[in-house]
């Protein structure tokens, strides 16, 4: 604990500036748009739109009711778009953040985490520009609240961790390797498909729901459907199958991060 | 008591013959037993103590490792061999403007720049109007950075950079931006400094300018220290090498 000390007081100097370059990115990202920051909210509600026209013809057999709880087709999609969305909007801009802030690391010491970090604080600031949208979806569909929709931060948080191990690792690897930055974005697409945003587990082929559970990602988007929708709480494998890997991959990303931050400047 | 001190300090780089930046040469290359790098020593073992007040001037021809020197006190760069221990805030003013965004307007700047070096936005709020004085950019607070001058951009960064009281003030070839009056207004800001306690280390080639300042210099030829001594002394053997 006590080697721990140091690390904590230098976060602790540096907050402003995690705080300082969030809000740089969301003023950014919006600045000259007519409806500026309506866009968070707007983006999330035009895509679902998208995949509901596509997807709801495709599968409109599929059965997403559970029990007494009717289950709207727009619902289950923004739920998982949310989630997934968060986790790959997130790692993907972490992955390059390292390279992308090369010439403030080249001048003046900073912790260098805090680029990863700042990524993926601005992703989860995007999530919850989502969750009005999703607010909006719920009360135009009048889909019925449960008390543990109260809850529906817990999978976010989680996945907060997870994606910032995922990033600090990423972020690490492409100041040395460049390819990775290419092979990543094939990733996340296939990994999109082994996700059930827009399809139930129930319709996949069985060799398919062999694998799933060990995409992460499946248990955060259950997790999170079963306290907005379904009103349930997560059974132990999902808890499992969420924190297990959150916590592997932070402990993963902090020492491989750690062990070659000092060679980055050398390679940027 | 001194506030820098270098240990025998030692900077390797590995040149690579072939740059190597994508995983498939990297492990042909690396089974081959074929992955070559050519050794750089920026530095070879350099020792040296800057005592608290003292205003250090670094000289030498260009790639002598003055940058590489500087950078590594700043933190920026770990060094490969020996040590190096600051005691005390660290001001960098290694390149003007790191650390800026463009597209936000200079007051937005000048909380990131802030928060950059460390300092907090209650610290900005009491010090926004010294800052905006002293860079005399007032009217144009809310226009995006990227509408600035070069110079105008140096005026908004020096004026950061400068407004605590740092314990070491490190300080690369930056006293040469801006028109001649922000010059030497930039001069007498880093002598307020230095007489209110703060250690300077400076790298310029202008020799006069070190001349003016410090009180003592240290001259780097190749990586290694060649000479290190009061001003005088070395500034005329640096001089002298020039007239052969």
């Amino acid at each position: 604990m006590a080697k721990l000390k140091p690390y904590l007081q230098d976060f602790w100097r540096y907050r402003y500036l995690l705080k300082n370059l969030t809000s740089r990115d969301v003023k950014v990202k919006y600045r000259r748009s007519a409806l500026g920051i309506i866009w968070s909210v707007l983006n999330p509600l035009l895509m679902m739109m998208v995949l509901y026209v596509v997807f709801s013809q495709i599968f409109h057999t599929m059965q997403l009711n559970r029990g007494e709880v009717e289950v709207n087709f727009a619902v289950y999609l923004l739920t998982g778009q949310l989630i997934y969305n968060f986790f790959s909007e997130a790692t993907q801009t972490a992955m390059g953040s390292v390279l992308y802030n090369a010439p403030l690391i080249k001048k003046v010491y900073v912790p260098k985490y805090i680029f990863p970090l700042e990524k993926v604080t601005f992703s989860l600031v995007n999530a919850l520009f989502s969750l009005i949208a999703l607010v909006i979806v719920l009360a135009v569909t009048r889909t019925p609240i449960h008390p543990s929709v109260l809850l529906f931060w817990v999978p976010m948080a989680i996945l907060y961790v997870f994606n910032f191990g995922v990033g600090l690792i990423l972020a690490a690897a492409t100041v040395f390797f460049r390819d990775i930055m290419h092979l990543y974005g094939v990733l996340v697409t296939a990994l999109m498909y082994l996700t059930p945003i827009m399809y139930d587990v129930d319709i996949l082929p069985e060799w398919a729901k062999a694998i799933i559970p060990y995409n992460p990602l499946y248990w955060f988007v259950s997790m999170f459907r079963g306290f907005v929708i379904y009103g349930e709480m997560p059974s132990l494998n999902c808890w499992i199958g969420t924190c297990l890997p959150s916590v592997l991959v932070l402990l993963v990303g902090l020492i491989v991060f750690k062990k070659s931050q000092d060679r980055f400047v050398l390679y940027i | 008591m001194s506030v820098i001190e270098v240990k025998d300090v030692t900077m390797r780089f590995n040149m690579a013959k072939e740059r190597v930046d994508n995983l498939k040469e990297y492990f042909i290359k690396r089974a081959k037993g074929t992955l070559k790098f050519e050794e750089f020593y920026a530095l070879k073992g350099v020792s040296l103590q800057v005592e608290k007040g003292d205003v250090f001037g670094l000289v030498g021809l260009n790639g002598s490792g003055k940058s590489t020197l500087l950078k590594i006190v700043a933190g920026v760069l770990k060094p490969t061999g020996g040590s190096v221990s600051v005691q005390g805030t660290i001001a960098p003013l290694i390149e003007l403007g790191a650390g800026f965004d463009m597209d936000l307007t200079a007051r937005e700047n000048i909380y990131l720049n802030g928060a950059v070096l460390g300092f907090s936005p209650k610290f900005i709020d009491e010090k926004f109007e010294e800052i905006v004085d002293f860079s005399e950019l007032r009217d144009f607070l809310d226009v995006p950075l990227k509408n600035y001058s070069s110079g105008m951009v140096s005026r908004i960064a020096f004026a950061i950079a400068t407004v605590t009281q740092p314990d070491v003030l490190i300080a690369d070839e930056i006293l040469s931006v801006g028109d001649f009056l922000f010059q030497k207004k930039c001069e007498n800001r880093m002598r307020e400094l230095m007489s209110g306690g703060t250690t300077v280390l400076i790298v310029s080639h202008s020799i006069e300018q070190i001349e003016r300042l410090c009180n003592k210099v240290a001259w780097l030829d190749h990586g290694n220290l060649k000479m290190c001594g009061p001003v005088d002394e070395v500034c005329a053997a640096y001089k002298a090498m020039g007239q052969q």
